[in-house]
């Protein structure tokens, strides 16, 4: 394959792992939580789409609504239910719980759907358009052009209205915030979902692309995700789409020049090596700590 | 205007503020004075709903306000100007201008009371999309007074606004409480600085570790022998 047949399959890719890593790094900008559970509402939001279509049969569109509304709902309600009332307990009791919501929601859906994996229906059509050598598929173009009207919707959203502004005055100080008259349990609601909405998206358009699921897929773009989100530097938004779409190009590039199975090695010894040469991520800046 | 009566106050088992009253009039200048530690701080994050008393209540216009959330007591019209400034450093000058305007949702009247702040603080204005986080000290000092100003509060909680700023400053900034207040804002003034704080108030309470030891008239404090000797140095 020719090295621009490479690049657009990691765009393609990279472009899922930058809207899922959207979600860690506003929440964690915001709450400084990694949220563990992120990668399972990738799951959810492919599980819904697929029942909303299999057993309701609804029409494609309003499948991948249901599937938003229900993920954006649930971000709430697990920011609410798990992580409010542990906002000044220490950090690792945080961390712990966020681990647990995450096995709670993969494992109540095993119960619910059983292990197997499932068919995910076809929602684009797959066959590629060949353009010389050039092989693109309307899902390659479908997701690349929803994801980037999805984060230019997100940089407008937060730089210019007074909701996006809110989240960044909370995610610099809660005090200060709150003596703005800034409500800053709303605020951080709003961020779950929004970060939950751009997951579910992602799930769907991970689930175009690799057609199965199962009640632990969300584990692996999660974690591709979340070091994503760490490369760009964690808490800033243009870091997390950068670094999204290096780990997509990077893992297409290993996959095609080097082998499938070192994929995911690569990935990580990126993560590795830039973390090495610059900690706090590629955007980060080495701010001292507040005393 | 505002009413503290015998709270207290406690961080975990610590206790902080030990049955503290004091009232603020209506156009007044009060200030709190006290060394490190005495519990100022802690005062007046207690009346911004920060943080919560264990017993005893404070009214604010007649209303009880120990229960009730920050952003709500922004809105009933106490603005305060934190510690430390605490300015959102990443964001412009600009934009934390409009912060302290987030509760009013005139755009008009928005712009009209930035415009009012530029007039009184010339150099924010020469730096309005600069990031708040890069500006001098005292820039930055000016922004806090200014984003408090934007919620047009009634009464203002000034906490030790002189904090690390040279002489010159400190003069410029306590003239700008003056004229605030003279323009209708009643001000509650915490300070380390105590002659400052005592020449421009009306009326002052002596805090020592967590408990008001002394209150009086601001000159006569400042008048005052024993006052002089522990806290004018
Ligand atoms: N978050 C906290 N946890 C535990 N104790 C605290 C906390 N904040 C303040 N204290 C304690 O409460 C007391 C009062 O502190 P406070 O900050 O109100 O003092 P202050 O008068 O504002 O001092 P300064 O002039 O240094 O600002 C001090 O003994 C302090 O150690
Ligand atoms: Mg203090």
């Amino acid at each position: 394959m020719t090295f621009l047949q490479q690049l657009i399959n990691g765009i393609h890719v990279g472009s899922i792992y930058a809207l899922i890593a959207l979600g860690y790094t506003m929440v964690y900008g915001i709450i400084k939580l990694i949220n563990f559970a992120h990668g399972d509402i990738i799951m959810m939001g492919a599980y819904i789409t697929f029942v909303s279509l299999i057993m309701f049969n609804v029409p494609i569109w309003m499948a991948v609504i249901i599937a938003i509304l229900i993920c954006l709902i649930s971000g709430i309600l697990i920011e609410r239910i798990a992580y409010k009332p542990l906002r000044n307990a220490p950090r690792i009791s945080a961390r712990i719980t966020a681990i647990g919501v995450s096995l709670f929601i993969e494992n109540l859906f095993f119960k619910i759907f059983g292990g197997n994996p499932r068919p995910f229906p076809v929602l684009i059509d797959p066959t590629p358009i060949s353009l010389g050598s050039l092989q693109i598929s309307m899902v390659t173009i479908v997701t690349i052009v929803v994801s980037i009207l999805l984060m230019i919707a997100l940089d407008l959203f937060v730089k210019k209205t007074k909701t996006g502004k809110a989240m960044r005055a909370v995610s610099e100080d809660h005090g200060a915030a709150q003596l703005m008259g800034i409500n800053v349990n709303t605020t951080i609601s709003i961020t779950f979902a929004i970060g939950s909405m751009l997951a579910a998206v992602g799930g769907i358009l991970y689930s175009t692309a690799y057609p199965q699921i199962d009640p632990f897929m969300g584990m692996m773009p999660g974690l591709k995700a979340f070091v994503a989100a760490v490369l760009g530097g964690i808490g800033i938004i243009p870091g997390a789409m950068l670094g999204g779409f290096i780990m997509g190009i990077a893992e297409s590039f290993t996959k095609g020049y080097i082998s499938s199975q070192l994929a995911d090695a690569v990935v990580f010894g990126i993560l590795i090596l830039v973390l090495s040469l610059k900690p706090s991520g590629i955007f980060g800046k080495n701010v001292k700590e507040k005393v | 205007m505002l009413t503290v009566n015998g709270i207290n106050v406690y961080y975990g088992a610590i206790h902080a503020i030990k049955d503290v009253s004091f009232h603020v009039g209506d156009g007044e200048i009060v200030t709190l004075i006290g060394a490190n530690g005495a519990g100022k701080t802690t005062i007046l994050h207690t009346i911004s709903g920060l943080l919560r008393t264990k017993t005893g209540e404070i009214k604010f216009l007649d209303n009880p306000i120990n229960k009730v959330e920050p952003h709500e007591i922004l809105k009933m019209g106490i603005a305060h100007v934190p510690e430390g400034r605490r300015i959102f450093s990443q964001m412009t000058v600009l934009e934390n201008l409009q912060m302290g305007a987030y509760t009013r949702n005139n755009k008009e009247e928005t712009n009209n009371m930035i415009e009012m702040v530029f007039e009184k603080f010339p150099r924010l204005k020469e730096r309005v999309n600069q990031l708040a986080g890069t500006m001098s000290g005292g820039e930055q000092q000016m922004l806090a007074i200014g984003r408090a100003l934007m919620s047009k509060p009634k009464l203002l909680l000034m906490d030790e606004p002189s904090m690390g700023l040279a002489p010159i400053l400190v003069q410029e900034i306590f003239n700008i409480i003056q004229e605030i207040n003279a323009a209708g804002t009643t001000i509650l003034l915490v300070e380390q600085n105590a002659n400052m704080a005592l020449s421009i108030a009306n009326r002052a309470y002596v805090l020592e570790t967590g408990k008001v030891v002394l209150e009086g008239n601001a000159k006569e404090l400042l008048g005052d022998e024993n006052v002089r000797k522990a806290y004018l140095g």
